[in-house]
């Protein structure tokens, strides 16, 4: 996976937390899928902003115990899965220096 | 859930679907509504502050899909605020409707308001048939323009087409409409026979060859589309009655679905109503009760009520018997096997019954239209056998 990729929700998808479920969702058009608690953390970072590689660094913030070559892959493995599903489109590459 | 719960009473887990059929109104009359046909009896119908208060109790108990759905849900003047209510506590908003009382201003209130998604329903793509078809001449030329002016709002434009031996046969010109108007989905749906549907199950049936005909228009759609790269998907659903293995109905009955009829009345599915059985009402009771404790959504959770031939099967997980209502329409017992399971006793009376809708012959009689003045005469002879 392209770490200069940036990823959106696409319009009609949204993320909530469902309390009541105790997990993210992910709802679309008379449907819903319940989020493992990774899932939900990762895709809470696609904002259209963040390339993968920012999501990463945040994530490895948030979540300084993960070992980092496993976070890495969950998050590509999670992406690339999320954009198959139709939930994610791709806007333009951003390259930047951090 | 695994066959070896087998007659153990399950946990109850919260709903995840709430559907509000807002009135029983509608301005089309199709033959194939799924609405009960004594539908003219439920005329009184919750009110603003009334609906505003399922939601917020349908939301605490889990819900986080809403349906607005009808009958003819832009009836209501006040679906705007009630989409508005529902956006603000969570709620992901789907708004099913014939697009009749729709106009670009109100497309784009219903937008303002938070509403997340519309699906149009269309009847054929002949103006003619439509208006046939729906009982209305102004229909259909107006459903089009709203099918446009959902996808200028911004929306995916989603059409809904409910398919039965009268537009059957029509389906790639169906096709070609949605395509040419620029749908991005469209759900080509076998009529299901329930409510006026079941009533008139013998004018809309389509013969096997009919059904044959346009699964493969279809399919070449598909591959005309894709060689295209035109983006739109269809959905083609097949009827119960030609299947072997029952459809799980509503993920099982009080697992995750619940419906708010117009009166208030709380149902495991819209069509449950026509089930010899009675149903609570959000006037007596919370939502919360219910779905937890009434008799009416615990009595079909489970296994312990399946017969034996349901409870010995390994199926049972996955299509929970099948529908409740089918069982009833097509057995008088809605606590039987549904008979599209090909282990029914009944089957072999659905499939006579399929078997009689191949030959093609003129009925003595046509459909009858979905209105009030023939729900009342139907639900009369009813009252009177």
């Amino acid at each position: 996976m392209n770490h200069t990729n940036i990823y959106q929700l696409r319009r009609g998808r949204r993320l909530q937390w469902e309390p009541v479920q105790g997990c993210h969702v992910i709802l679309y058009p008379e449907g819903m899928v319940k989020l493992s608690a990774s899932a939900g953390a990762i895709l809470e970072q696609v904002d259209g902003q963040q390339n993968v590689s920012d999501i990463i660094h945040t994530l490895c913030q948030h979540y300084p115990q993960a070992e980092p070559s496993e976070l890495v892959r969950d998050v590509e493995v999670f992406l690339a899965e999320a954009y198959d599903n139709g939930w994610l489109h791709l806007r333009e590459e951003k390259h930047h220096v951090r | 859930m695994s066959a070896d719960h087998a007659s153990v009473v399950p946990s109850v887990t919260p709903p995840l679907w709430l559907l509000a059929e807002l009135t029983y109104r509608c301005p089309l009359q199709c033959s194939y509504c799924s609405n009960p046909i004594d539908f003219h009896r439920y005329h009184q119908e919750l009110d603003t502050q009334a609906w505003c208060d399922v939601l917020r109790q349908g939301r605490g108990l889990g819900a986080a899909q809403l349906g607005f759905s009808g009958g003819e849900p832009l009836i209501r003047k006040d679906l705007e605020v009630l989409v508005e209510e529902a956006r603000s506590l969570g709620f992901y908003t789907n708004l099913i409707t014939s697009g009749v009382g729709l106009d670009v201003k109100r497309v784009n209130a219903l937008s303002a308001a938070g509403l997340d998604h519309i699906q149009i329903s269309l009847q054929a793509a002949d103006p003619d048939l439509a208006s046939a078809l729906a009982g209305s001449k102004k229909a259909h030329a107006n459903k089009l323009a709203m099918a446009r002016a959902v996808k200028d709002a911004g929306y995916p434009m989603v059409l809904n087409v409910v398919i039965h031996r009268q537009n059957i046969d029509q389906i790639g010109d169906i096709i070609a409409l949605c395509d040419q108007l620029g749908a991005d989905e469209v759900e080509l749906a076998n009529c299901q026979y329930y409510g006026w549907a079941f009533l008139n199950r013998r004018q809309l049936m389509p013969t096997r060859d009919q059904l044959k005909r346009a699964e493969d228009e279809t399919r070449r759609w598909r591959e005309r589309l894709q060689a295209r790269g035109r983006d739109m998907t269809l959905h083609f659903v097949v009827p119960d009655y030609y299947e072997k293995q029952p459809k799980p109905c509503m993920g099982g009955w009080g697992s995750i679905f619940m419906t708010v009829a117009p009166d208030g009345a709380v149902l495991p599915c819209h069509s449950a109503r026509e089930l010899p059985m009675s149903f609570p009402t959000v006037n007596d009771l919370t939502l919360h009760d219910i779905w937890y404790q009434s008799d009416a959504f615990n009595r079909f959770r489970g296994t312990a009520w399946m017969p034996q031939r349901c409870q010995q099967c390994d199926q049972h997980s996955v299509d929970f018997a099948g529908c409740r209502c089918q069982a009833y329409l097509l057995t008088g017992d809605m606590t039987d096997t549904d008979p599209v399971c090909e282990f029914s006793p009944h089957h072999a009376a659905l499939e006579s019954m399929v078997e009689d809708a191949q030959v093609i012959r003129v009925l003595e009689s046509g459909a009858i239209p979905r209105n009030v003045h023939m729900a009342r005469q139907q639900t009369s002879t009813k009252d009177s056998e």
